[in-house]
C-alpha cells in the first residue's frame, strides 16, 4: 500500500494509506487528530476545513495522497505556544460564536484563511467567505461578530441577535 | 468509495499514457469527482491526478491576444490572475461555490464535467473560446453536447482553454443558495464583430446560445434591445427550485442585467 508523508501543524508525519483514503481520514484515523470534524462528507458543510499549503480546503474532498509532501494546518495547531486560545478562538468564546461546537473547527480554519488574505474584512466579506461553512446552531450572527472582533474591529454596533 | 490506484504524473505526456490504460480516470480538483466516487457512481481502477503537471497551470496572454488558461488551473487562480486581462471571467471564477471549492476546483474539471448549472461552460460558450486537449483543438460551439456530455473522448485531457477577450462582458448568476450553482446564469460578451449570449442552468440540454438576443444586441447593445423577445420554456429544466417558465423569465432578466452591467 502507498506511503504518505506530510507536515501537520509543524510536525513531520507519515503513514500507510489506501488510494481512496481522504485527508480527513488520514488526520482523524491515522494521526488521531479528531478536531477536524466530518459533518456531511459530501463537500457541503465545511466542518472539515483545514489548510493545505496555506489554502483552506475541505479535507473530506481531497485524497491523502494528493497532500503528500504538503504543509497541513488543523485546528489542533491553532492555539498559542503556551496553550492559550489564539485571537480567533478567544473571540469565538468571548462573542458566543459557538453552541454545540461541531462546525467550529471549520469555522475557525476558514476565518484564519480569510483574515490572512483580508485582515480587515467587512461584515459582508465575512459572510461571503463563510458560504461553504454551515452552522445548525448559532444563526451565524455571533460567528460573524467573533471574526470581526478577531480582526481588531469594533463590534459594539453589530447586534447580538 | 471503492479503492483505486493513485498516480500523479508530472507531464501531460505521462498523464496521457496513464489515462490510456483500461478504467483510468483523470482527477482534477476532485470537487465533483470525489463526491461521485463516494456515491459509488464510478469505480475507476486508477485515478490520474493532474495537479502535479506544471505545464497545465496558470494564466497568460498568448501572442494572438487570447487569454490562455491551463486546464489544471484552480478557480482561485483564475479569479486573481485573469482579473487584469478579462475581468468578467475573473469575476465568474471568484463566485464559483465557496473559497474551499475554489482553492481545489479547476477549469478543466468543470468543463469536462459540463454540469448543466455550472458557470464556466457559459463563459467558454459566451466567449467563443477554444478547448485545447492533448490531441486537438475543439471550438466551444462543438464542445458542449448536452447535459454532462462533451466532445471529449475517453482519456482525453483538457490541457488549456483559449479565450478571445471581448470589448465588454458580464456574467449574471442567479444563485441556487443550497448548491451555490446557477439556478440560471447568463454570460454576455460583446466583440467587434457581434455579441454572444450563453445561458447555463436553464436547459435540459445544458449550456446554449440565445441567438435571437445575440442578433438584437449586435444591432443595439442595450437592455431595451431584448425587451420585445420571449424565451420559450420548452426543454427548460423543471425541479423543486423553479419551473421552466420561471427559468425562461430569468434568462431574459439576467440578459438585461448583464448588458446593463457590461455597458
Ligand atoms: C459545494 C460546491 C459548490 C460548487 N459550486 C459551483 C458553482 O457555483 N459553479 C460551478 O460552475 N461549479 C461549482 N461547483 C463545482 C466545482 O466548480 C468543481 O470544481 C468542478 O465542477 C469540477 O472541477 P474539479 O477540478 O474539481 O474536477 P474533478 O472533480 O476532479 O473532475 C470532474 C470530472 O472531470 C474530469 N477531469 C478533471 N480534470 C480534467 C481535465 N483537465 N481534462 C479532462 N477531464 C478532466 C474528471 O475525470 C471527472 O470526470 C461546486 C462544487 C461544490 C462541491
Ligand atoms: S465534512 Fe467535508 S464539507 Fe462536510
Ligand atoms: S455551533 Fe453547532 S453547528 Fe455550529
Amino acid at each position: 500500500m502507498p506511503q504518505v508523508s506530510m507536515t501537520v501543524n509543524g510536525k513531520a508525519t507519515s503513514g500507510t494509506v489506501e488510494g481512496r483514503t481522504l485527508l480527513s481520514g488520514y488526520l482523524r484515523d491515522h494521526l488521531g487528530l479528531t478536531g477536524t470534524h466530518v459533518g456531511c462528507d459530501t463537500s457541503q458543510c465545511g466542518a472539515c476545513v483545514v489548510h493545505v499549503n496555506g489554502a483552506a480546503v475541505k479535507s473530506c474532498a481531497i485524497l491523502a495522497l494528493e497532500a503528500d509532501g504538503a504543509d497541513v494546518a488543523t485546528i489542533e495547531g491553532q492555539a498559542n505556544a503556551d496553550g492559550s486560545l489564539n485571537v480567533i478562538q478567544q473571540a469565538f468564546q468571548d462573542h458566543h460564536g459557538l453552541q454545540c461546537g461541531f462546525c467550529t473547527p471549520g469555522m475557525v480554519m476558514s476565518a484564519a484563511a480569510l483574515l490572512k488574505e483580508n485582515p480587515k474584512p467587512t461584515e459582508r466579506d465575512v459572510r461571503e467567505y463563510l458560504e461553504g461553512n454551515i452552522c445548525r446552531c448559532t444563526g451565524y450572527h455571533n460567528i460573524v461578530k467573533a471574526i470581526m472582533a478577531a480582526s481588531g474591529q469594533d463590534v459594539t454596533a453589530i447586534a447580538a441577535e | 468509495m471503492y479503492n483505486f490506484e493513485f498516480v500523479k504524473p508530472a507531464t501531460i505526456a505521462d498523464a496521457a499514457k496513464a489515462l490510456g490504460t483500461e478504467e483510468a480516470q483523470a482527477l482534477g480538483g476532485g470537487q465533483t469527482l470525489i463526491p461521485a466516487l463516494k456515491q459509488r457512481l464510478n469505480a475507476p481502477a486508477t485515478l490520474v491526478s493532474l495537479s502535479g503537471i506544471g505545464e497545465m497551470k496558470g494564466v497568460c496572454r498568448a501572442d494572438d491576444g487570447t487569454l490562455a488558461i491551463g486546464g489544471a488551473t484552480t478557480h482561485v487562480t483564475v479569479a486573481s490572475e485573469a482579473a487584469a486581462h478579462y475581468p468578467a471571467l475573473a469575476a465568474l471564477a471568484s463566485h464559483i461555490g465557496d473559497p474551499a471549492v475554489r482553492n481545489r476546483g479547476t477549469i478543466g474539471g468543470s468543463l469536462a464535467n459540463n454540469d448543466p448549472a455550472a458557470c464556466y461552460p457559459a463563459a467558454v460558450l459566451g466567449s467563443g473560446a477554444t478547448v485545447k486537449t492533448n490531441t486537438r483543438d475543439i471550438a466551444a460551439d462543438d464542445y458542449f453536447q448536452g447535459m454532462f456530455t462533451t466532445a471529449l473522448h475517453d482519456g482525453e485531457i483538457i490541457t488549456e482553454v483559449r479565450f478571445p477577450v471581448p470589448q465588454k462582458a458580464n456574467y449574471q448568476k442567479f444563485v441556487q443558495p443550497a448548491s451555490r450553482f446557477a439556478l440560471t446564469g447568463v454570460y454576455v460578451a460583446k466583440f467587434a464583430d457581434g455579441v454572444r449570449v450563453a445561458v447555463t442552468g436553464a436547459s435540459e440540454n445544458g449550456v446554449f446560445r440565445w441567438t435571437e438576443a445575440e442578433a438584437a444586441l449586435s444591432a443595439d447593445f442595450s437592455p431595451a434591445a431584448v425587451e420585445g423577445l420571449t424565451v420559450s420554456a420548452d426543454g427548460l429544466i423543471r425541479d423543486i427550485h423553479g419551473t421552466p417558465e420561471y427559468r425562461a423569465h430569468l434568462v431574459k432578466v439576467l440578459t438585461k442585467r448583464a448588458v446593463a452591467a457590461a455597458a
